[in-house]
This record gives C-alpha cells, sequence and structure tokens, in this order.
C-alpha cells in the first residue's frame, strides 16, 4: 500500500543524503520524494511517497525517527491530508493540434507557460492521479519531456466536510 | 535533576573532569579549540596517526600542555579497534583521530565494527581546505559520504569557530540514547584558522530527544504477564551492559526467579556463575538455553535485538511465547519478531518499576525441564591423547583468571569457544565484535582496554588468522608498556571457514589453510621487544599460562598449537530453527 510520509528536518547538508540514503541502505523503495525550505529558516520539509506493507512503514518511520537531524515524522496515510503534484509537461504542438490540446489543459485546469511554434510547456497541479491522468491525456500528441516534483503534502487541518 | 541526567551526563565523558586551563573567550586555531575542547570534556586519551592536513593539529598536540594523551598506533584500523575496546571497557566514549584520505578511509572497518555494536566513539577525521573540497585534491576522500550509513551522526567543521559546540554535541550524540559512533571532519582550514573558544558551550540540540522514562503502563502488562507465566525466561543483550543495568537486570532476576540466557553481547550483564544462568543462546549457544527460549511462555528480551545469529530461522522462533521487549530504540522492537508488549526507554530505569511489581515465580516444573536439559545436553568436548584441545584451553584461561579478566576477540571458532566456555562474572569483560564480525579487533581492542583499565588483566583470545590482520599493533603496544596478553589458537586455519567447509561444502578447504605461511609467532613478538611463548603439550599448558598472566609491562604473545580439525558444537546450521540445532558431531 502506498504511504505519504512527512519529515521536519534540520536543512543541513547531511540530512537529505541521510535520508535517502536510508532508503537504498535497508532495501526500501521511494515511489517520489521532494525536500524543500520549510516554515522556519534552518529547517526543511521533505515529502516522501513509499510502498510497502505495515511492518516495512513503521520500519521506514522508526528509522526516519532516529536520523539526529530529523524533528518530526508523519505518516499521513491514516489521517486526512492535503497533497499535491506539479508537472511541466511540453508537447509537440502545429497550428492544427494547439487548439485541441488547448481544450485538454481547460479540463484539468492546467496553465501554458511557454509556447513556440512547435511546442507548449504545460503546468498542471493537483493530485497525482489528477496529473496522470493529464499526461495520459497529452502523450498522443507527442511529449518531449516531463518534470514532476512528486507529492508534497500537510496534514488537513478543516475537521468536517472531508 | 534525576539520576539518570547526571549518570547521562558522567558516562559521556571520556575521564575525570579537569580544570580548563584556557581562558573563556579567547582566539585560537582550530586544532588548539579541539583539543581544549576534548580537554574540558575529561578526554583521556586520543588513539592516532598524524598525516598531511592535520600536521598543524599535531603541532598543537606537541606544544599544548593541557591535553589528552596521544597514543600513535600503527595502522588507523588499529587506532578505532583500540578506541572501541576502551570504550567498551570503560563505559567512556573512544577517540580517534585520522589524517584526510586514506587515513580517513582506513578507519572505515572499525567504525562499522562499533556502529554494528552500538558503541559511543567519535572519530576525527582531516580534511583538504575547504576551497579544495571537490578537486580530487591530494588524499582528499568525502568520508562523510562514505561513513553515512555506518555512523550515528557526522559532521563537516567549516568554521573554526564552530569545533568547540560540534564536539560537546558529537559526544552527547554518541554516548546517549542506543550508543554508536559519530564523525567530525575537519578540513584543514578549519584546523589551522582562527576562531573564538569560548569554554562554556551547553549541549541543546532540538531535534536529539532520545527516550529515558518507561511506559509505565506497559511495565504493568509485562509484570502481570511474567507473574503468571509458567515457563518465563529472560533474554539480555548488549544494551544491559551499554545502560549500565547489570545489577537492576540481576535484581529482577533474583527476586523472580527466572532464568536468564544472554546473548553474544550481553556476555557478563548476568553472572555467569549463577544457577540461574542458562549461558548464551544462538548459533552456538547452549542447548538449554535454545531449547528454553523455543518451550517459554512468556520472553522478555532486554536491550537486545532479536539477531540472525540469536533467533534462527524466524518462522520457528519461540512460536509459544508472549514476548515483552525493552529498548531505547524504538526500531529495534517488531523489527524481526512480532512484540506483545513493547517498551521504549532506558533499561536501568524500567527495569527497577518491573521489580517492584513482579513475584516471585512458582515455575519449579520448568526449572527441573531446564536442569534435565543442562543434564543430558552440556557443553562437552572429546579429549584427544597428545593433543591440545581448544576448549581446554579456554577453560583453563577461565580459571586461571577466576573469570575476572577482560576477554577481547577476533571472530571465528576461537570467539564461539570463549563465548561457551568463559565464566564472565562482570559486565564489560567481553569485547568482541558481534555484529559486523570483525577479525583483527581482538588485539587492538585489547590495546585499548588495558589503556582504560590498566588495573585489570586483559586478554586477547585470536586464531592464527584474525592476529595476523592487526599484529603490527604490537609497535604500539610494546612502545607503551601495554601489558596484553594475546594468546593463539593456533589450528593453522581459518578454523570457522575450515568448519563450514567441511560440513556444507563436501570438505573442499578453499583457501582456509594457513600453516604455510604463518610466521613463528615466538620470533615475531621477539622481533617487536615482545615476549613469545609457544606450547604444543597439555601439561605444559597451565604453568605456561601462569607465567603468561604475571608479565605486566610487556605484551606477551603465546602461541598455542592446538587440535587442528576440531568444530565447535553445539550447533544451528544456517537457516533451521533453534530447536532442530545439533548437539555434537555425532
Amino acid at each position: 500500500m502506498k504511504h505519504t510520509i512527512s519529515v521536519s528536518v534540520q536543512h543541513s547538508f547531511n540530512a537529505l543524503s541521510r535520508i535517502v540514503g536510508l532508503f537504498s541502505g535497508r532495501g526500501y523503495k521511494i515511489d517520489s520524494i521532494s525536500f524543500g525550505e520549510g516554515e522556519e529558516p534552518g529547517m526543511a520539509r521533505v515529502t516522501i511517497t513509499a510502498s510497502g506493507d505495515e511492518q516495512v512503514i513503521e520500519q521506514i518511520t522508526k528509522q526516519l525517527h532516529k536520523i539526529v537531524d530529523v524533528h518530526k515524522v508523519a505518516d499521513l496515510t491514516y489521517i486526512p491530508f492535503v497533497e499535491r503534484d506539479l508537472a511541466l509537461i511540453k508537447v509537440k504542438a502545429t497550428p492544427t493540434s494547439r487548439s485541441e490540446i488547448m481544450q485538454v489543459c481547460g479540463v484539468f485546469r492546467a496553465q501554458i507557460i511557454d509556447i513556440t511554434p512547435k511546442t507548449l510547456t504545460i503546468e498542471v497541479t493537483g493530485k497525482k492521479d489528477k496529473v496522470d491522468a493529464a499526461i495520459s491525456m497529452l502523450r498522443p500528441f507527442g511529449i518531449k519531456e516531463v518534470a514532476r516534483t512528486g507529492s508534497v503534502a500537510l496534514k488537513r487541518e478543516f475537521k468536517g466536510l472531508t | 535533576m534525576s539520576s539518570m541526567t547526571v549518570a547521562a551526563k558522567s558516562k559521556r565523558t571520556n575521564g575525570t573532569q579537569k580544570p580548563n586551563k584556557a581562558t573563556p573567550k579567547t582566539e585560537m586555531t582550530g586544532g588548539e579549540i579541539l583539543l581544549t575542547t576534548l580537554s574540558d570534556i575529561g578526554v583521556e586519551v586520543i588513539f592516532g596517526y598524524p598525516g598531511g592536513v592535520v600536521l598543524g593539529l599535531y603541532d598543537s598536540i606537541f606544544k599544548l600542555t593541557d591535553k589528552p594523551r596521544h597514543i600513535l598506533v600503527r595502522h588507523e584500523q588499529g587506532g578505532t579497534h583500540a578506541a572501541d575496546g576502551y570504550a567498551r571497557a570503560t563505559g567512556k566514549v573512544g577517540v580517534v583521530l585520522a589524517t584526510s584520505g586514506p587515513g580517513a578511509t582506513n578507519t572505515v572497518t572499525g567504525i562499522a565494527t562499533a556502529y554494528m555494536d552500538s558503541i559511543p566513539m567519535v572519530i576525527f577525521t582531516g580534511q583538504v581546505s575547504s576551497e579544495m573540497i571537490g578537486n580530487d585534491a591530494f588524499q582528499e576522500a568525502d568520508i562523510v559520504g562514505i561513513t553515512r550509513p555506518i555512523t550515528k551522526h557526522s559532521y563537516l567543521v567549516m568554521d573554526p569557530g564552530d569545533v568547540e559546540s560540534v564536539i560537546h554535541d558529537a559526544f552527547h550524540i554518541a554516548s546517549t540514547g542506543r550508543p554508536g559512533p559519530v564523525l567530525i571532519d575537519l578540513p584543514k582550514n578549519t584546523l589551522n584558522g582562527k576562531g573564538v573558544y569560548t569554554g562554556s558551550y551547553k549541549v541543546a540540540i532540538k531535534s536529539y530527544k532520545p527516550s529515558k522514562s518507561g511506559n509505565h503502563p506497559k511495565v504493568a502488562k509485562a509484570a502481570e504477564l511474567l507473574n503468571n507465566a509458567k515457563r518465563p525466561l529472560i533474554y539480555a543483550g548488549g544494551g544491559i551492559i551499554q545502560g549500565e543495568a547489570s545489577k537492576e537486570l540481576t535484581a529482577l532476576a533474583k527476586k523472580s526467579g527466572i532464568p536468564v540466557t544472554t546473548t553474544l553481547m550481553g556476555l557478563g550483564c548476568f553472572p555467569e556463575t549463577d544457577p540461574q544462568s542458562l549461558g548464551m543462546l544462538g548459533m552456538h549457544g547452549t542447548w538449554c538455553a535454545n531449547m528454553a527460549i523455543s518451550e517459554c511462555d512468556v520472553l522478555l528480551a532486554v536491550g537486545a535485538r532479536f539477531d540472525d545469529r540469536v533467533t534462527g530461522n524466524l518462522d520457528g522462533f519461540s512460536q509459544h511465547s508472549k514476548k515483552i521487549h525493552i529498548d531505547i530504540d524504538p526500531s529495534s522492537i517488531s523489527k524481526n519478531v512480532a512484540i506483545e508488549v513493547p517498551i521504549v526507554g532506558h533499561v536501568k530505569n524500567i527495569l527497577p518499576d518491573l521489580t517492584k511489581l513482579v513475584k516471585k515465580t512458582k515455575i519449579d516444573d520448568w526449572k527441573a525441564t531446564i536442569k534435565n536439559w543442562q543434564t543430558v545436553h552440556p557443553l562437552r568436548y572429546k579429549k584427544q591423547k597428545g593433543a591440545i584441545m581448544p576448549q581446554f584451553l579456554i577453560e583453563k584461561i577461565s580459571e586461571i583468571t577466576k573469570g575476572e579478566a577482560i576477554i577481547a576477540t577476533d571472530v571465528g571458532q576461537h570467539q564461539m569457544w570463549v563465548a561457551q566456555l568463559y565464566k564472565f562474572n562482570h559486565p564489560r569483560s567481553m569485547l568482541t565484535s558481534g555484529g559486523l564480525g570483525t577479525m583483527g579487533y581482538g588485539f587492538p581492542a585489547a590495546m585499548g582496554a588495558a589503556v582504560g583499565c590498566p588495573e585489570r588483566d586483559v586478554v586477547c583470545i585470536s586464531g592464527d588468522g584474525g592476529f595476523q590482520m592487526t599484529a603490527f599493533e604490537l609497535a604500539t603496544a610494546v612502545e607503551h608498556k601495554i601489558p596484553v596478553k594475546v594468546i593463539i589458537l593456533n589450528n593453522g586455519y581459518l578454523g570457522m571457514v575450515r568448519q563450514w567447509q567441511e560440513l556444507f561444502f563436501g570438505g573442499r578447504y578453499s583457501h582456509s589453510h594457513l600453516a604455510g605461511g604463518n610466521p613463528d609467532f615466538v620470533k615475531l613478538a621477539e622481533s617487536y621487544g615482545a615476549v613469545g611463548m609457544r606450547t604444543d603439550k597439555e601439561e605444559e599448558l597451565v604453568p605456561l599460562l601462569k607465567k603468561c598472566m604475571a608479565i605486566k609491562h610487556k605484551p606477551v604473545i603465546f602461541d598455542v598449537l592446538v587440535k587442528q580439525e576440531e568444530n565447535v558444537y553445539p550447533m544451528v546450521p544456517a537457516g533451521a530453527a533453534l530447536q532442530d540445532m545439533v548437539d555434537t558431531e555425532d
């Protein structure tokens, strides 16, 4: 089962290496990882999605806790959380296909952020499934390059109507 | 302040607190700050080796008066093992110093050894100047990267002004929680550049707060299980020794009457001459310990980690028991074996809570069963006329030292015979590479122990293979008059490799025969200025052992030619369950 783990960590040169090294060294698989500045200066937030049975995920969270630079580890999987993945997709576009591509973008509320006579670069944001769907809809036009952030996630504070 | 905090504080020092002679808030070089800070912490000894980028630091070692003693080893691996042996024997933090590049990479095996066995150690490595890092400079190695998976934490210090705080933090991290090695990489310009020394830094690491107390409701649950058990067993590991909780464990065992088996790392945490002791369990454990763990109905694991050499095949491991596990490291709990009652915390604090709640158990049937296993399947071996049996040698060493010596070993047959037959009665007496299984560990570790505990006898029991991996440290031992006794069980083979080749590879002794190239160990000892002795006669053994133990101020190599093709039994074959162990050869 897929788990989303959020880690609050010291923004040190060693911290990210220790986190990634933990996965490779112990044979755990990372599906995606994102690393960026956190809420305070000197802090970083790492969001990891990983698959594994309960025992493996329990070990991963415990081992992450043991890293000296790690402040907090939260497995968001069983609590309400918000999650977004951002993708930049460069597709081949001819004057004839361009409007059709833009219609697809409209459905996914995607933005066009770069345009040339032969290409369109599209920004799409959402849950992983939505981004996957956008990519699969754009694939027939000819995808040249894709860059994705992987999931970033936070615990949901709003308790009602979820 | 709780007693725990005091214990943790005193444990993290490597000696007695000395008054700090340097004036606070002065500007010094990074190297001077390093030595002054070590002195502040109370570090007694550094095992080190100089080289290019640490020349400035070595100049400070030459000039400064208030500094730890420096022992020049002959190889950085020997230095890390010596610091490790010092740490295991004393409970203080071991300190190593090496230069950049090859000096640093030579420490890797020693760091990994300490990491696997949770030994507190701080390793200082030199690094090329910060502006050269990444240029493939002469003697440059990314030692922080290389050692990342085998250190508890590591630092690359870019500013001389950070040296003081980093060292204090490193000692705190190395010695608290589940202990482990911490590496501090120091570029040349950090060591030689100037920074302010404050003399007043207080450790406060926001993200690092190892658990100290127990989870009390679960302690009650544990006591209830133990009180109602018909076949309870205590399985104690190295955590008892690291956590200084031997007395607390013994109190629990004595009050409840529950039998105790220890792991290789736990040897000495419960007196083996006590009738409640079942000896070691696991692959070469005693028959009664392995049967007891297979048959028990409540298993109390304390400071142990259910290592594969202990559990055998997991599917068959202690199937009838409810399991309680006390450990400071939450990731050790339910890692290999599912636990009904997990208790995370410091054994020294949790065991007394548990002892208060346990009652004297009524387990006469269980004790009778265990007694029967002990009687029918004791540790035994067949004597052979004209040959010294290796087991006999260990028994004699145990008798002559009355189980009071510190014993260091290498890895293999001799290590298992020591574990089975030496009667350890005190913690911090068995120094052995349990997790990593490092050959060449024993002799330098024994040196470190002898430096830390000059009042105790220190014996390295080794093989002809293992000793040769770090034999050159004889120079260090002779120079510093470290009176380590090295007793070589010389069987002319890599004994354990040969045993497995005999049992599982059709007797094809592929590259396990050493006798053809072995040196004359007596002459080797003498060439370094140590004492060399040899025997192959059983009747000479005891007098020579006594003579060997009486030599002070000099290392001794005692080469004992033992029976060549002897096997370690009992044995759990690889992949088998503990209850399927093989008792003897026939």
